[in-house]
């Protein structure tokens, strides 16, 4: 008997080593490396470095919009504000920057600032007047576009600031690039081995050594190679780092903080959460102010982009980071989801737009296979979720 | 002659037989109550009469006015005059009482409703139950003695003639229940024939003609009221022999740690007090029962101690001598105070977390820092008691959706202990798990008192409760109306307290 249950243990133990590493994260990365393929195959510089700079620096603003997007989704609310608050934010800056004459920083100050304001007011209302996010957001759309009319005048603003732009054009040189690389890996090395350590100081069972070294091994080959890759254009471009950075940031706020579990249990169970004593509607705020804050930041990326604002930018956006967060495996039931996912859904999003630009595929085709890729995504999960609980 | 005759009604349920060859029956306008402890099984026998439960899920017969029965679904049931009355109303809101009446019957012709008929039919069923109102108010603006009369001519509109009303004064003024008990009596002498489901004794006297007790699923005794008095309704209600064994060690309390007083509590959305006047006092290493029946006000009470009610409270709450006032979950825990609720699933556990997220969800605080959660002392923590409480789970990454009652409960426990409260509330604590892990439990209580832990249960189970508690309070319409020492405390003596018997 006692031989028995051992011999069964192991290979249940084994299975759930790898499902902890989350099949969903690898059928989506793998998706988007078919998706790549594709687009690969068909034409010769979808591939090319110059195009795949182009891609990062065109998902950068989806992408740090659904980087907010998740938690908000997470907690089983919704924001369908982020495109007006980049496109208020937006012409905020530019007035600051063109028309007031302001320096660079105090620009992105006062940006950053107002984003934050306009999430605080907006989450005060959901979590505290329990007014539906869904309506608070959607007259938020109107409120902050009108807005943005109001104030540009309707005018296209130029952007004259040459740092400004630098925010949204610039590239790394190549030797950055490299210092960056090497930070990275270095880091990945050192964190990776403080886990290890730590875990053994308490006595728990790490990861065989070869696992360990295997994974650090890839991560760093897709970090060389990425870098590599860049510099044969022109070197890191600028809004990626955004990306890279707040990624981090919020996966670590998710993963790593009493915040982020908080939000995850608010919306698995709103009561339950209640009932162990997490305060659900300051959290609530706060994710608000995240995602205001997070679309100033987009807002600051696509105005220095395109070195102007106009009364239509950001217009949809939040479309997209909503359909960017469920590709990648948020529920809009609330309660699961990562910021991974969503970036690699922002990159899906955005690859299957570059690749059917380059194809020169009519505008409307682009339209039909981007909403049919979100659903097909949603029913494929849906469809898998039920096999996994029979 | 009978209207209604069940014969050996047998219904399992996985694990459970709910029902065991119970019978019952019936007169032509009797009225006739069904008795029983929580979970006795009438609600389970009602589902079965009211086709909620399709023939083929049971075994036995149903006879009604002799001919026998199969109902596949609500609406045979339907045909066959049979109407169910439920403790939640179930009436549309927003709709008219004349739409609520007719509801998915409305007199049509060529599809399109005749709402003069519908109207006047409305009225006249109205006047039927002593309604004077017009058919046209909203339910909304009804009060619930009110909606319940609707609910009557609802199913009296359905030429009902077997009517089964589940507890329905419990929501009721005085004053309504006198209405509502005339109603019933003319029905009576029109032929209808009631089921009435009831706790409480008077009532249940004052009103019934013959009178069903059923205890563990079984069909005890049908009697005549007048052959029979409340002590021995009672006695046959909790009659079962004491076999089983609690792990009941004698205690000596200390100091007195928590300590209500004039306690009362309003309901949260209307101008009713759920818990009124309520005193009590636990000691530091003292296991309290609340005994009472569905609806005596008893999770609401712990709930709004617990600072997780929503209707307002009044009256004095000291902790340790000193006057605190809880507004929130967060203040409750600050103050040492724990609730294991009584619905694991949907108020215990975030079922898509894993078992060590739901272990510290309401400790985060002791293992981070500035907010950061130190990931090992998560591990080491949820894995301690994991071993402690015996939790049978695969790992502490397993999704606590996937384990067993027993071992969900566990969890919570595991959640409400790392939290290290010098009162433990525990609501329904072995509601639906396993024998083992009921025993378990029983031992960890007793284990946390002797750390000196203030522990109150409430427990629906008579067994559980006298066979654990140092001290039993006995609640009923939100009053404490009794108190037991261990010894003083029989199944008799509290049910009887509990129904309002005198």
């Amino acid at each position: 008997m006692e031989v028995k249950t051992v011999i069964n243990e192991r290979p249940f133990e084994r299975k759930r080593m790898f499902g902890k590493i989350d099949i969903r994260a690898y059928t989506m990365i793998g998706a988007l490396i078919a998706i790549w393929i594709f687009f690969g195959l068909l034409n010769d510089t979808f591939l090319s470095a110059r195009n795949l700079s182009n891609l990062f620096t065109q998902m950068s603003v989806t992408a740090i919009l659904a980087i907010g997007m998740v938690l908000v989704i997470v907690a089983g609310h919704i924001d369908l504000s982020v495109g007006s608050i980049v496109g208020l934010t937006g012409g905020l800056a530019a007035i600051l920057s063109n028309w007031l004459g302001l320096p660079t920083s105090v620009v992105i100050i006062g940006t950053l600032a107002a984003g934050a304001l306009i999430g605080v007011v907006q989450g005060w209302l959901v979590a505290y007047r329990a007014i539906p996010a869904f309506i608070v957001t959607l007259g938020g759309m109107m409120v902050f576009r009108g807005a943005l009319m109001g104030i540009t005048k309707s005018t296209t603003i130029p952007i004259s600031d040459a740092n400004f732009i630098a925010l949204g054009s610039a590239y790394f040189t190549n030797s950055f690039g490299l210092i960056l690389a090497a930070v990275a890996i270095a880091a990945l090395v050192i964190s990776t081995i403080k886990k290890r350590k730590s875990r053994e100081r308490y006595g728990f069972r790490v990861a065989p050594l070869s696992l360990d070294v295997a994974k650090v091994m890839l991560v760093s080959a897709l970090i060389v190679v990425f870098v590599l890759t860049m510099n044969s254009y022109k070197g890191i471009p600028f809004p990626i780092i955004f990306v890279i950075g707040l990624a981090l940031i919020f996966s670590f706020i998710a993963n790593k903080t009493t915040f982020g579990r908080h939000v995850y249990a608010i919306g698995g169970n709103s009561e339950a959460a209640r009932l162990s004593g997490i305060r659900i509607q300051r959290h609530t705020m706060v994710l608000f102010l995240f995602t205001g804050l997070l679309s100033a930041i987009a807002a600051l990326v696509l105005t220095a982009r395109l070195s102007s604002a106009t009364i239509s930018a950001g217009q949809m956006y939040e479309l997209d980071a909503i359909a960017a967060c469920v590709i990648g495996g948020t529920s809009l039931m609330g309660g699961s989801g990562t910021i991974m996912g969503a970036i690699i859904g922002a990159m899906v999003m955005t690859s299957l737009d570059n690749g059917m630009s380059l194809l020169g595929m009519e505008t409307f085709w682009q339209y039909i296979v981007k909403g049919s890729i979100l659903v097909l995504a949603v029913w494929i999960d849906i469809a898998s979720r039920k096999k996994q609980a029979h | 002659m009978y209207a209604l005759e069940m014969f050996e009604i047998t219904k399992e349920f996985p694990g459970v037989k709910a029902l065991d060859r119970v019978s019952f029956k019936v007169k032509k306008g009797e009225i006739h109550a069904l008795c029983g402890e929580n979970g006795a099984g009438k609600s389970t026998l009602m589902k079965v009469l009211s086709g909620l439960y399709p023939a083929g899920s049971y075994s036995g017969e149903i006879r009604i006015h002799g001919q026998t029965m199969r109902f596949r679904n609500i609406v045979d049931a339907e045909k066959a005059g049979i109407a169910i009355i439920h403790q939640e109303l179930a009436l549309v809101k927003e709709m008219t009482v004349g739409e609520n009446l007719f509801l998915g019957r409305e007199p049509k012709k060529f599809g399109v409703i005749q709402w003069d008929e519908l109207y006047y039919e409305a009225t006249r069923w109205l006047q039927k139950v002593g309604l004077n109102i017009s058919p046209q108010t909203k339910i909304q603006s009804l009060g619930i003695g009110q909606q319940q009369l609707v609910e009557i001519a609802k199913a009296l509109a359905k030429q009902a003639n077997i009517l089964i009303l589940d507890e329905p004064t419990a929501a009721l003024t005085e004053s309504e229940v006198e209405i509502l008990m005339s109603i019933l009596e003319q029905l009576r002498n029109e032929g209808v024939a009631c089921i009435y489901i009831s706790h409480k004794m008077p009532e249940v006297f004052r009103l019934a003609d013959s009178i069903t007790v059923l205890r563990d699923g079984k069909s005890i005794a049908t009697l005549s009221r007048k052959e029979t008095n409340e002590d021995q309704i009672v006695s046959l209600m909790v009659g079962r022999e004491l076999t089983e064994r609690y792990p009941y060690v004698a205690r000596k309390p200390k100091e007195v740690v928590l300590e209500v007083k004039n306690y009362s509590v309003w309901h949260k959305d209307k101008p009713v007090k759920v818990n009124d006047n309520v005193h009590l006092s636990v000691r530091k290493g003292e296991i309290i029962g609340i005994a009472g029946l569905m609806g005596a006000g008893r999770t609401e009470l712990v709930m709004s101690l617990f600072g997780a009610y929503e209707g307002k409270a009044e009256g004095s709450v000291q902790i340790n001598g000193k006057e605190v006032r809880i507004r929130s979950v967060q203040d409750a825990i600050r103050a040492g105070i724990a609730l294991v609720t009584e619905d694991r699933k949907r108020l215990g556990l975030v079922l898509g977390m894993d078992v060590k997220t739901n272990t510290t969800l309401a400790s985060l605080k002791e293992i981070s820092k500035f907010g950061i959660i130190n990931q090992n002392e998560e591990l080491k923590w949820s894995q301690k008691y994991v071993d402690e409480l015996k939790t049978k789970t695969s790992s502490i990454e397993t999704p606590v959706g996937t384990l067993s009652g027993g071992n969900q409960q566990k969890v919570v426990l595991a959640k409400w202990l790392m939290a290290k409260p010098k009162i433990l509330i525990l609501d329904e604590p072995t509601r639906g798990i396993d024998v083992g892990a009921k025993y378990e439990i029983y031992h960890l209580m007793n284990k946390l008192a002797q750390e000196g832990v203030a522990i109150i249960m409430i427990s629906s189970e008579l067994p559980e409760i006298l066979g654990m508690s140092d001290r039993i309070l006995v609640m009923r319409e939100g009053r404490i109306v009794r108190e037991f020492t261990h010894d003083q405390a029989t199944q008799e003596n509290i049910m009887m307290a509990a129904t309002g018997g005198k």
